[in-house]
């Protein structure tokens, strides 16, 4: 039984036992504008929870995903190498990026769920 | 992310199609003290820059200055200030011009067109009309009138299918050569129209009076032709026209030989010419023109997708700096990423192999010629 979950700085996370698939939020594809370019991590990398993981290369700007949590990358989303726009199409579903396996137990305590997400959209955004 | 609409200066300025550029859905963000669309919601900067290759795209650049200037003897005025020759200039013909200073560096590029022999329209851009206007007082008055437009907005029209629009518009255009204008009546509005941009295509600039803008606007957007395009296409379009903009690979610190743009030096105002110098700066840029400058502008192709922007340096095989990036991006048209910066001269011969730093990146570049793309101007 997997759970969706968000983060402030507008990434999705997709919980499901040991695997956790990370994306971006469509507020965020709309921030960035046009994606031209993703930088993923490789695979077998260990990220720990809040260092750089990808970078995303928009027309306008660039920006970073930091890993919500501390694992090992399993997977990335060949997709975004031919198709970057990918991200601005479907950033919560074919847009994702990577998925970890994680090591340790998550403390989700400063994610939010749909709903907390939508009002923070709408409080602070 | 917030979204305020001030800077440290106060509430920033709106051009006359602001409610038109919110109701199509503009993103709106501070540019040159005004509040400009980047790109609009139903397209995006791609969208809309391939679209003003592919058919007619229309910018608002109303923040543009613009400036009427008026005198006997306004040509030989002006040639002190830059290194064209007004004098022989044709009316209702416009030549691309620099602002230079004392130390042979550029205060600013900007286009005139002369309207009569005592009269010259100047369009100068955004960032710099404070400044230039008080440049053009300190040297032109009290002979010469300097007269501010604030109530006259600029249109641009740009791409393939631009012509066939001010076909129906203002037929009489579409007899206009690149770089020439002239006064016409567009749907009983008075305006004058230029036929160049700032995109590499054929296209027109309008400037009319602002309280008819939104209706005029409007009207060009009623054709099917033509998108709404935001300032990140703009940018995007004119980089790959291999266009410079000032403040970023145009400033006080490159002079017109470094950056490229002898070409815009008429030949009169040369050594050798019947008006050799006698602009700011003259014994600098002819000098530099006789002998060599250290650094010149050029462009380059980006290896893979990582666009190179400005502020990237620029490093050869050993490793050390020789240049920096002073514009890039995605290239949509060319579905790859250019950029333009300085080099020292050893590094600007075509094909040159060096490396952008980006981030903890090496990215191969090689030095190319420029337009990155083919110019399709009107030459009749």
């Amino acid at each position: 039984m997997s759970t969706l979950k968000y983060t402030k700085s507008h990434e999705w996370i997709l919980v499901d036992g040991e695997m956790v698939t990370i994306g971006i939020t469509d507020y965020a594809q709309e921030q960035l504008g046009d994606v031209v370019f993703v930088d993923l991590p490789e695979e077998g990398r260990e990220l720990v929870e809040g260092e750089e993981a990808a970078v995303i290369e928009s027309v306008k700007a660039a920006g970073e995903i930091n890993s919500p949590v501390s694992g090992t990358v399993v997977a990335i989303n060949a997709v975004l190498a031919d198709a970057p726009d990918t991200v601005n199409q479907d950033p919560a579903g074919k847009g994702w990026f990577f998925k970890l396996k994680i090591d340790a137990p998550i403390d989700d305590s400063e994610w939010l769920d749909e709903e907390g997400y939508n009002a923070y959209l709408e409080d602070e955004c | 992310m917030s979204s305020e609409s001030t800077n440290s200066k106060g509430p920033l300025a709106q051009t006359p199609l602001h409610d038109l550029h919110v109701e199509l859905g503009g993103k709106m963000v501070p540019f040159a003290g005004y509040e400009m669309p980047v790109q609009y919601k139903a397209m995006g900067i791609i969208k809309e820059h391939l679209h003003t290759r592919a058919q007619a795209g229309l910018f608002d650049v109303s923040h543009m200055g613009q400036l009427i200037l008026s005198g006997d003897g306004v040509a030989q005025a002006m040639e002190k200030l830059v290194p064209v020759d007004i004098e022989t200039l044709g009316i209702d013909k416009q030549s691309y011009a620099l602002f230079t200073n004392e130390a042979g560096g550029i205060q600013d590029d900007l286009i005139i067109t002369k309207w009569a022999e005592n009269q010259l329209f100047v369009v100068v851009n955004a960032a710099c009309k404070e400044q230039d206007i008080a440049h053009l007082r300190a040297h032109l008055e009290p002979a010469i009138n300097v007269e501010p437009l604030p109530n006259q907005a600029l249109l641009a029209l740009q791409g393939p299918a631009a012509k066939e629009v001010m076909a129906v518009l203002a037929p009489a255009t579409t007899e206009l050569v690149f770089m020439s204008g002239c006064a016409v009546q567009i749907e009983g509005v008075r305006t004058y129209v230029t036929r160049s941009g700032y995109t590499g295509e054929d296209g027109f600039e309008i400037s009319l009076p602002a309280q008819h803008a939104d209706k005029i606007a409007r009207r060009i957007l009623s054709f099917e032709q033509v998108e709404a395009i935001g300032l990140g296409a703009r940018d995007s379009l004119r980089l790959e026209a291999g266009l410079c903009l000032y403040g970023h690979d145009l400033d006080t610190q490159t002079s017109p030989i470094e950056s490229a743009l002898s070409w815009s030096i008429s030949k009169s105002r040369r050594t050798g010419g019947d008006k050799e110098g006698g602009f700011i700066g003259a014994p600098v840029i002819l000098s530099q023109m006789m002998n060599s400058v250290t650094q010149k502008r050029v462009g380059f192709q980006v290896e893979g997708r990582v666009p190179v922007r400005e502020g990237a340096q620029l490093v050869d095989a050993d490793g050390n700096l020789v240049g920096r990036v002073t514009s890039g991006g995605f290239a949509p048209s060319l579905n790859a990423a250019v950029a333009m910066g300085y080099v020292a001269n050893e590094q600007a011969p075509l094909g040159t192999e060096l490396h952008a730093l980006v981030r903890d990146k090496r990215i191969p570049v090689q030095v190319v010629k420029m337009p990155f793309v083919p110019q399709h101007y009107f030459r009749g």
